[in-house]
């Protein structure tokens, strides 16, 4: 009796985690006001051969609420997978988002599930953005069964195919063509739906981009190419890497618009402009000027190439999370304990999961060899020691 | 010009002090120790120093020290017109050092991993590798280019291919394989001095690790002949026949035999092309018997070739089938204990040495 009422309840638990929003009505009376508040977003757009949209956002309580627990969730999310990784819980790379959460936040707000995204290594949010849980994800860093990949691709590769997510690439650069790809599928299909391909600035000046770029431009397809510039690709600052760093401008035909990434209200205009246009007109690059607070990965401290002032001055300047805070507080759609009461319950998510993801057990030896063909065709292959382990790939 | 005359004159006065450095070697205490990272960040050093026509190129080589830390210094004793940093491209710096070297300058090039130089593989193939020939020798490409290879830990399936093989397969190319510090400072300043594409694989695992090194290892004239391999331990029961990271794990594995009985020869290819097919033949004419091991994907690879070269040259001497320990035929998983199963262990090496022994496995 006793039993069924656990496993009744971490189901419940599990549900929860899946829907962000849905949780917040269930457990914690957030405003479900949709009142129009109307906000002018921090700076105006800059565009390049296409027409500016305009500064001024609707929003509501309920969006700006559901912004806020979101961003703090990812935050909170992020921060865990740093304790984690120093444990050695988590090995390899990982590549932490912490700061840039707007982008991945604003642009969902923006588009359906029916769009695809597409990101490089620095996944982790987009994919719960995407609609991922978090026990997948700690599941995933940690290697183990429950994890988005089953445990066999680690940070870098995560992947929601029944969200139109597709990952999670470790080649910088690559993941471009990727998208332009899934754009030219979705006109192929006429889906009437658009692909976000993520990059960074390091990434920016990849041949294949610009390769991909031009047939994009040239066939109209509904690439919207999305720069997340943090201003530094690995520890090499973007003016050391650009000669031109107008990353928006860089598609020289294709139009392009700078945004403030660590504004999710910007990031979400700028998003809802982008899809318009390529649905109509074909590819646009949005260039999300943001910031990383963590190093590249784990294994960077961000400190040899930047000042720590400089990391200081962003987060308490721009800080993507105090911003919807201060908005939020200035229009009396919440006390500032409701705010700190919505990071508790984040964090207790986030440990909660964690918790779960410890307990899950690491894949089973038979998941070697599965997954490496879809279809194996009876064909065999073989362990380190070929005489010793073999298998019939399924 | 003085250069060129001082490396013939030193080539020569290295093939006739050879013996006599393997002599010394045996008698010195070595009481030195050296890790890979140090050997290879003091052989750029000296043949910077020594030929101003070499100069780095590479992501984070510069200001970041080295993603590695392998050129750690270099940029602030050389200046920023001999140590580059380069956007994230690959294709583009990679043709770019290419060109250079086409010119007459020593290019070495830095691929963050291996894996990364996929997207600069037509340059090293098509534009270094066959320039040579194509030209009648008048288009010579003294390039390297190096950085690590094959699998690191937990980085999943992108990240952790050894690419030996394929770059073995491309005659115009030549492929290096250090394993300790000896190897390291002896080959890549070899690699630079050669007049050649050299591909410089090294082992992110083997950075860290220490090994004794001799004083004639540490004097700048120090260099180790391209294409010759190096009998690690002696045996005459099996050759087990590695490279890279699997030498390590080979020597223990010869441990582990020694208490059963076998003595396993040990050898260390160091140079996968070109491939030193008579040592490998000696020591199976020696021994009868043949392990392979490396850490890359099984089909088409180093140990199916070494194996193709035994039964050509060797054939009557062999006493068993040769065995074959190599990498999971997988991408590389990322959970610990997938990827535990995807790459040699010691005991692999152990239980395929007493399979070619005809011993019982237990």
């Amino acid at each position: 009796m006793a039993l069924s009422q656990l496993l009744s309840s971490s189901s419940r638990s599990g549900n929860r985690l899946k829907s962000l929003s849905s949780a917040i009505s269930l457990r914690h009376p957030i405003s479900t006001d949709t009142t129009p508040i109307t906000v002018e977003t921090s700076v105006p757009f800059t565009s390049h051969q296409c027409e500016v949209p305009s500064r001024t956002v609707q929003t509501n309580a309920k969006e700006l609420l559901t912004f806020f627990r979101d961003m703090a969730l990812m935050r909170r999310m992020e921060i865990a997978a740093d304790s984690l990784y120093k444990a050695k819980l988590i090995r390899g790379f990982c590549h932490l988002y912490d700061g840039q959460e707007a982008v991945a936040v604003g642009m969902e707000a923006a588009i359906t599930k029916k769009d695809s995204i597409i990101t490089a290594y620095r996944d982790h949010c987009t994919f719960i953005a995407r609609g991922g849980t978090l026990l997948e994800v700690f599941a995933e860093l940690m290697g183990r069964q429950a994890g988005c990949s089953r445990g066999k691709g680690g940070s870098m590769h995560f992947y929601k195919k029944d969200s139109n997510f597709y990952g999670g690439h470790g080649i910088v650069g690559a993941q471009v063509p990727l998208g332009c790809g899934l754009a030219f599928a979705q006109k192929y299909c006429k889906d009437e739906a658009v692909t976000f391909a993520l990059y960074g600035d390091g990434a920016a000046n990849q041949g294949q981009l610009f390769e991909a770029l031009n047939i994009s431009a040239l066939w109209d397809l509904p690439a919207i190419l999305v720069c997340e510039n943090n201003h530094y690709g690995m520890g090499t600052a973007e003016w050391r890497a650009a000669k031109s760093p107008a990353y928006y401008k860089r598609g020289d035909y294709v139009p392009g618009l700078k945004v403030d990434g660590m504004d999710v209200l910007a990031v979400k205009q700028a998003c809802t402009f982008a899809k318009e246009h390529a649905l109509k007109n074909g590819p646009i690059i949005l260039e999300m000027d943001t910031y990383r607070y963590h190093g590249h990965s784990m294994s960077d401290p961000g400190s040899t190439y930047r000042t720590r002032d400089e990391i200081t001055g962003v987060r308490q300047e721009r800080d993507p999370v105090e911003r919807i805070r201060k908005l939020i507080l200035s229009h009396d759609l919440a006390t500032e304990k409701e705010l700190k009461d919505t990071e508790k319950e984040v964090r207790k998510e986030v440990d909660d999961a964690i918790a779960q993801a410890k307990e899950n057990p690491v894949p089973d030896s038979s998941e070697l060899f599965t997954n490496v063909y879809a279809k194996g065709l009876g064909v065999e292959s073989f362990g380190a020691d070929r005489k010793e382990v073999r298998a019939t790939l399924p | 010009m003085l250069g060129i005359v001082r490396q013939k004159t030193l080539e020569q006065s290295l093939k006739k002090i050879r013996p006599a450095v393997s002599v010394l070697r045996s008698y010195s205490s070595a009481a030195k120790q050296m890790t890979v990272r140090e050997a290879l960040n003091s052989a750029l050093d000296e043949e910077m120093s020594a030929d101003s026509k070499v100069f780095l190129i590479g992501e984070e080589v510069g200001e970041y020290q080295g993603a590695y830390k392998i050129t750690k210094g270099l940029l602030d004793k050389y200046g920023p017109e001999r140590v580059l940093d380069t956007p994230i491209t690959e294709a583009g710096f990679t043709g770019i050092a290419v060109g250079a070297a086409y010119y007459g300058l020593k290019p070495v090039v830095e691929f963050m991993t291996f894996n990364f130089s996929m997207q600069a593989i037509d340059h090293i193939i098509n534009s270094a590798a066959k320039s040579n020939y194509m030209s009648a020798g008048q288009i010579s490409v003294p390039i390297v280019f190096r950085g690590p290879n094959g699998a690191a830990a937990g980085v999943g399936a992108q990240h952790s291919q050894c690419y030996a093989a394929w770059y073995a397969t491309c005659p115009g190319l030549k492929v290096l394989t250090p394993y300790n510090s000896e190897d390291a400072r002896g080959l890549l300043k070899a690699a630079i001095r050669d007049p050649d594409p050299v591909v410089f694989l090294e082992n992110e695992l083997l950075y860290g690790e220490s090994f004794p090194i001799s004083n004639e290892v540490l004097d700048s004239s120090f260099c180790l002949p391209i294409g010759k391999a190096k009998i690690e331990r002696k045996g005459k029961h099996v050759t087990i026949a590695a490279y890279s990271k699997m030498v390590g794990y080979s020597l223990k594995a010869a441990e582990i035999l020694e208490k059963d009985g076998i003595d396993a020869e040990v050898i260390n290819l160091r140079s996968i092309r070109p491939l030193d097919r008579s040592a490998i033949n000696d020591s199976v004419r020696k021994t009868n018997r043949l392990v392979t091991v490396e850490e890359a994907f099984p089909q088409h690879g180093v140990g199916a070739e070494i194996c193709a070269c035994v039964v050509e040259e060797s054939f009557v001497y062999l006493d068993a089938p040769v065995e074959r320990i190599a990498g999971a035929d997988v991408p590389m998983p990322y959970a610990a204990n997938l990827e535990r199963m995807a790459v040699p262990q010691v005991e692999d090496i152990v239980r395929a040495a007493k399979r070619a022994c005809y011993r019982s496995v237990q």
